[in-house]
Parts: structure tokens; sequence; C-alpha cells
């Protein structure tokens, strides 16, 4: 097998094409940024029937241009991505393999995206996600990661075993192929080998699975942390409050990088407090502590709702105490009573530490929107119908402040998800061997000034995750503020 | 005001306090001293050799009497051995005061803790953590400096570029750029940086290692650090300021000015950017804190052996002393920048000045 080169036989005729619109996208742009300062402002005319017309001027021809330029830059893009999967193995270069690679993804993507659309109207606010371009883009890199992590639980998407060395693999650069594949084998490394000889691109593809789930869990468990005492603290105000904001007040100014080097270290794991029939860990402890929020929340929002329907409540209540109980259980402290599910204590003590730094200002985000909102009408029409406080707090406050929980809950995935890679970054945590991205940086930054493929694909996938993450923040930001 | 400042400066103790003793009772958990006792020691030491180790340097005390010695507010740890021998944690510095001799009579009730200037001994340098701490802060302000003196001016030039005509073409391009680099952390862009501009596979323009640019720092060897640390904050400071100058532009004294003619730049810079700059002050203020955490993964990455360095040395080695005095400048420079921006909004924002 000969050695992939990044585009593959398409390149041969697309990449002197590429370079040219690159070229001139980039000029251009300069151009318009000038232009934005010094040009004349559009001239309107008023037309003889009453409408005005704007003549867009010179600044307005080179937008346009420069619109078409990066539409036909994404459309190289595209055809490199794309054409592997139409020309037989080995001819479509690395992106075009990779493309194929992804295959599952980016149908997956497009069955999203034409339900989405067709249905937008009936979606509520995650439909009018659809009117805004910056929205789109970020859903659309979010859902690529999504997809990504489904299906590589799978099978689908990787090409080597992530674990696995392969001789003579060790720092090869992308688009090596491998000495001696046997049949059925994949024969190359599409991004290269790393420093223990292990596929790039497949270590990445798999990483994506770790922050994928912890990122999301963690900012959720935060999140029902800090509206579970956020919500009392706002409403009811007085000494429960002040004491709360002060404790979350001293957790913001714990420097991060020092809580992390002090909470997630092999002997802070090793530490608790011992009676002698049961040691009580750290992380337990915490996670204990932490763990018990969602539950708290949801016995709330059923009882406040139900309590007038006591055989309905009594369903509720009964069954999120029996799973809730039962995940409490096997995820805080480690004792299923059936041995089904346990938490790795590495994994345990990352996912507390991350919900711990977290928790505090989402407190002082929900803490703040109570303030405001139980100021309003409905607020006092409640109480005057006599609905208790936690009714109020849960199912008229809570809903009212949605908006900016939502946008805020994507972002701080998105913060998190950096969070986790500072944690990987530092070797904090998770085992050395683990393909989640910061712990992958972190390896291959040794020898970085050599060989910068193993470092620099982990990278730029956590900037592209955060990156949508942030963008998706944004569009539902400017959508939600339009009703 | 004045009354406002106390208050803000009694909680800031009141917090610095708490904070200090969390960190000192997790550097001091049982596990982290008996792996003191034994890389000091030897790592086959019995459980009572581990034992009489920390008697004897004072670690066993319980945690309020030892943090109180640890601050300097208790007389320091005094140990007398079966020979009679006394030693203690006040015993070096006596040694100073007394021109040699140690008088245990006069030692003994000697308070001699962080508030007296006495942080302790590292273990991994073999250095007074004073003599360590203040000069590798004063190669982290280097940086530190460099940093927000790019970051600064660059930020709030995209901010108020992008924030004075809402919606424009220059507003989405440079939204676009500030959304992007606070998407990348420094881990990222430090990575990316080496990869393009220090390394064989890319141009080899600058350095991807920092260490000689601590006793002279150039072109080729500082740019890289700086740019890293400086380009997480640029994002986050730049949307903020865009978001106060696009707030300002819409109020009605700037249609006010508009409406009688003054033209469009003297708006922008006479009447909308003094009040649009109140709420980026609080920010970068703010920004203090990430930069801490901004500075400790460049000057990993990078090689450069300075405040962040240090903290990471302390922490992987389980340098308690030193670890601690980290500790207290990181708490303290937080608390201190959050101060700063409270007591900086009120005065600089008139409506709440005044009244």
């Amino acid at each position: 097998m000969d050695p992939l080169t990044w585009t593959g036989s398409v390149g041969i005729v697309l990449n002197p094409i590429f370079f040219v619109v690159v070229g001139l996208f980039a000029v251009m742009l300069v151009i318009q940024f000038v232009l934005s300062f010094t040009a004349p402002p559009p001239s309107i005319t008023v037309n003889p029937d009453g409408s005005a017309m704007s003549s867009g001027g010179t600044i307005d021809l080179v937008g346009r241009i420069n619109s078409y330029l990066f539409l036909g830059l994404l459309g190289i893009l595209a055809t490199y991505m794309f054409s592997g999967i139409f020309t037989p193995y080995g001819t479509g270069g690395i992106i075009g393999e990779i493309g194929v690679r992804l295959l599952p993804v980016w149908i997956a993507l497009i069955i999203t995206f034409a339900l989405s659309m067709a249905f937008k109207r009936k979606l509520g606010l995650y439909g009018k996600l659809f009117d805004s371009v910056v929205g789109m883009i970020g859903f659309a890199i979010v859902m690529f990661w999504v997809f990504v992590a489904i299906f590589v639980a799978f099978d689908l998407v990787i090409t080597h075993d992530p674990l696995s060395q392969v001789s003579g693999m060790k720092n090869k650069v992308p688009g090596t192929p491998l000495r001696g594949a046997e049949d059925g084998e994949y024969a190359h490394y599409l991004l290269g080998g790393d420093n223990l000889a292990r596929d790039v691109f497949s270590r990445v593809m798999q990483g994506s699975q770790i922050v994928l789930i912890i990122a999301p869990a963690a900012t959720l468990f935060a999140f029902m942390v800090g509206i579970v005492l956020g919500l009392p603290a706002g409403f009811y105000g007085g000494m429960f409050d002040t004491v709360l904001s002060f404790i979350a007040n001293l957790v913001l100014a714990f420097p991060v990088i020092l809580l992390f080097f002090l909470l997630v270290t092999p002997e802070i794991r090793a530490a608790g407090i011992d009676f002698g029939f049961y040691m009580w860990r750290v992380p337990t402890i915490l996670a204990s502590i932490l763990f018990i929020f969602p539950l708290i929340f949801l016995v709330l929002l059923w009882n406040s709702r139900y309590f007038t329907q006591p055989s309905k409540n009594m369903l509720f209540i009964g069954l999120t105490v029996v799973i809730g109980g039962y995940l409490y259980l096997a995820l805080a402290w480690d004792a299923d009573p059936f041995g089904l599910i346990s938490i790795d204590q590495n994994v345990l003590i990352v996912f507390v530490a991350v919900v711990f730094v977290n928790s505090p200002t989402v407190f002082r985000i929900v803490r703040g929107l109570v303030l405001d909102i139980k100021t309003r009408d409905y607020v006092a029409a409640g109480q005057t119908r006599g609905e208790g406080a936690w009714y109020i707090m849960l199912w008229e406050i809570l809903p009212n402040a949605r908006g900016p929980l939502i946008v805020d809950f994507c972002l701080r995935i998105g913060y998190t998800t950096i969070l986790l890679g500072t944690l990987g970054f530092f070797g904090l945590g998770l085992e050395s061997e683990s393909p989640d991205w910061g712990t992958t940086i972190n390896a291959g930054r040794r020898l970085l000034g050599i060989y910068p493929h193993p470092a620099i694909a982990p990278a730029l996938s956590l900037m592209t995750l955060v990156l949508g993450l942030n963008l998706l923040a944004d569009g539902l930001r400017e959508e939600s503020l339009k009703d | 005001m004045g009354l406002f400042i106390l208050r803000r400066v009694g909680v800031m103790l009141l917090t610095a306090f708490c904070l200090t003793f969390v960190v000192f009772f997790m550097t001091n958990l049982y596990p982290n001293l008996e792996k003191l006792a034994k890389t000091e020691g030897n790592f086959r030491m019995s459980d009572e050799a581990v034992t009489s180790y920390l008697t004897k340097n004072g670690y066993l005390e319980p945690l309020p009497v030892k943090y109180g010695q640890w601050l300097g507010v208790l007389p320091g740890f005094v140990h007398t051995d079966e020979d009679g021998k006394t030693s203690g944690q006040c015993y070096e510095q006596a040694q100073v005061v007394g021109g040699g001799t140690v008088d245990a009579e006069r030692d003994v009730a000697r308070f001699c803790g962080v508030l007296q200037g006495n942080w302790g001994f590292s273990t991994v340098f073999k250095e007074s953590v004073n003599t360590i701490l203040s000069k590798r802060l004063s190669l982290t302000g280097k940086l530190a400096l460099a940093a927000f003196g790019v970051m600064i001016p660059l930020a709030l030039l995209i901010g108020i570029l992008a924030g004075m005509r809402e919606g424009s073409r220059t507003d989405r391009s440079l939204s676009t750029f500030a959304i992007t680099t606070s998407a990348t952390p420094e881990y990222v862009s430090g990575v990316i940086f080496i990869a393009v501009l220090a390394s064989g596979a890319g141009w080899k323009i600058f350095k991807g290692s920092a260490t000689s640019a601590m006793d002279d720092a150039t072109f080729a060897n500082f740019t890289l650090p700086v740019m890293t640390i400086a380009l997480y904050g640029v994002g986050y400071i730049a949307r903020m300021t865009r978001a106060s100058m696009a707030e300002v532009m819409t109020a009605q004294y700037i249609r006010t000015a508009r409406l009688k003619g003054v033209s469009f730049g003297n708006i922008v810079m006479k009447h909308a950017l003094r009040n649009a700059l109140i709420a980026p002050f609080t920010v970068i203020m703010l920004q203090f804190p990430y930069l801490l955490t901004g500075v400790v993964i460049t000057e990993t990455l990078f090689n450069y052996k300075g405040f962040g360095w240090t903290l990471v040395q302390a922490a992987s080695n389980n340098d308690i002393d030193l670890l601690l005095g980290c500790s207290v400048v990181a708490v303290f420079v937080v608390l201190v920048t959050q101060l700063i921006s409270d007591i900086g909004y009120v005065f600089l924002n008139p409506r709440i000045r005044i009244s």
C-alpha cells in the first residue's frame, strides 16, 4: 500500500484552485476590513413611487464577492471530504478517507437537519434555532461530535483499536500504510501514529465519547445543585441566602487550577474519615453530597405539584426514589446491590471536581434570575391563590428562567470540556492511556517540536466542540431574546 | 464609600482566612503527610517510623493548632527528644536572630508563621519558600504584564470596533474571531502555535521553549507564551466590551448627539467610550484568576520556570510548604483583584457613586 497524500487524486486538479481561492479570499478580507472604515456610507435614493433604494457601493460589492469566495472555499473542502466516497480506497487522500469513515455521521447529520427543518415550526425553541445561521452552524458541529461518539460505540467510525500498538508505526506521519496489513484490517493510520504507535485518528474519535459523556453529565449535576440551592436562596433571602452566597463566593475565589491540584490527586483518594468498619473516602464524601441534589430536585418537583393527588404523587416519588436511589447508591457509594453499575474512582473524582467548580456559578445565576422574577405579578398572583413556595419556585419561576439557563447550559458544557482538557493536560485523574483529548494532548506535547500531529488532532477536536457549543449558545440567545 | 470599602475588605479577609484554612487542611491530610515522611526519610519506612517523624516535626498536632502555628498566631512548634535536644518551627529563624545560638527559653514562645514572614522551607528546591516565591513571581510578573499589554488593547479595540456598529459585517467577522478565541484554551492554542510556528513540520520562526526567556526575553522566545496567554482572554473581554458598547450606542443621549450633528467618530470617542468601558473594567479585573490558570498551563507547556511552573512542581512533588505558599499568593491575587473590581466599579459608575 502506498502512503496517502492529504487530498488524494482530486487534489491534483483542486489543490492549485484551492490555494488561489484562499489567497484571493484573504486579500479581499483585508480590503473589506479597510473599506469598512474608509468607504462612504451607501447612498439612498428615493424612487418616484416613494420606496427607497440603497446602492450598496464598493463595500457591498466587495462583501458579495467575499461571500461567493467563501462558498467556493466550502465547496472545495466538501469535495475533498466527500470525493473519497465515490472513488476506490486509497485514492481519496487522507481527508477523503476520513470522509468515508465518517459516512454514518454525515447521514445522521443530514437526516437530523432535514427532519428539524421540515418540522421547525412545531418544535418550540429548538425549531427556532434553525432560523439563525450561527445557531445552525453551532448545532451542526455539536451534533457531529455527538454522532461520532454514538457511532464509535457501535465500532463504526474508528479504524483501529485505540489502545493497541502496531509495530513500526511509532510517530509515523498521517497517511502512513501499515506494514503487512492483514485482510480486513484497515491499511493506513489516517492521522498517523503517536509515541506508543497507536492510531491517532481512532483515539481522537474514541476520546469524543469520554468528553461527551462526562461534560454534559457534570454540567447537568452542577445545574441540579445550583437550582436546588439557588431557588430558595433567591426566593426567601435572609440568613440562608447570606450563608450560601458566602460559601459560593468562597468556592469561586478558589483558583480552579489549585483546586484541581489539591482535589484530584492519588493521595486524596486514599484520605477520608475512618469509621473502623467503613472508610468514607473523600471522592465518596463529595459524590454522596453532590449526587443527592438531582433526587431532591425531582422529589420536590413531583411533591409540590401532585401533593393533592396522593396516588399519582406516591407513584412519581416512588419511582424517583427507587430508580434514583439505586443509581445514587451505585454511582456515589459504589455499592450497587446487583453489581451492575459502577464508576471508576478516577473518573468519579474528576467528575466531582468539575461539578464542584461549576455549581457556585450556576447558583449565582439562578439566584439572580429568581431575585428578578419573584417581583413579577404572576408570582404575587400565585401567592394570593395560596400556592406553595416550592410550587411557585419550581413550576412558575423556573420555567420562566429557562432562556438564560439553557444558554448558560450550552456555554457551561463548553467550559466543562475545557476544564476536563486542563485536568488531562496536567495528567490529573484519568489514566495516562485514556484516549480523552486532554490526556492525549499531554502525551503528545513532549515531542511537539518534532512530531506535532498526535497533539494537534485532539487539540483541534476540543476546539471545534467548544466553538460549536459557544455558537449554539449564541444562536439560542439570539432566538430566545426574540420572543 | 469608606464604609463600603471597609466592609469589602472585612469580607475579603474572612474569605482569605477560610480559603487558606481549606488549603491547609487539604495539604495536611494524613496520606500527604505519610508521603512526605517517606520522601524525606525512606520509602520502606515502617508506620511507627512515619509517626515518629511526623511527631518530631509537629505534623500530628491538632489541625487548628497546626494552622495557628503556620499562620503565626500561636507560638511555633517545639519538640524535645530523649536526649534533651530541642528542635522546632522557629529555630532556624531564631538562629538568625540570636546570631547562631538557640535559646530554648527565649525562643519557645516565638511566633513565626506566615504573618511574621516565615513561609517555611521547600523540600524539593531546598530553599526557603520566601526566596523561591519572590524569584518566581517576578518571572511570572514579566510574562503576565506582557500578556496583559497585548490582551487588553487588542480586546478593547476589537470590542469597540464590533460594538459601535452592531450587526455590520465588521461586527460579525470580529465577533466570530472573538468566539473562536474564547473557545481556544491555552493548551490548544499553545500546541497549535508551537506546531505551526516553532516545529520542524511547520515554519521555525519562534522557539517552542521559553526557558531562555527567563533571563533574556527576546522576540523569538517570548512571543509564543505571551500570545498563548493573551489569546484566550481576548475573546471574553472583547465580547463583554462589544455588548457594553452596543448597549451604550442605543442610548438616548447618543441619539441626541447624532441628531445634533456630531460626527460618528466624535460620538464613539467622546460620548460612548467612557460609559462603555465601565463594564469591561470589571471583567478585566476578574480575568486575573483565569490568567492564573493560563499562566500555569503556559509555563508548563513552554517550560518557563515562573510561579505557575513552581505551583505544578510543588503539587506534584508533595512539597507542602511551597504549595501552601503558592496557594496563599494565588488566593490573594484572586481576592485583591475582586476587591479592586468591586470598588472600581462603584467608583467609576456615577449612577452608583453619587447615590
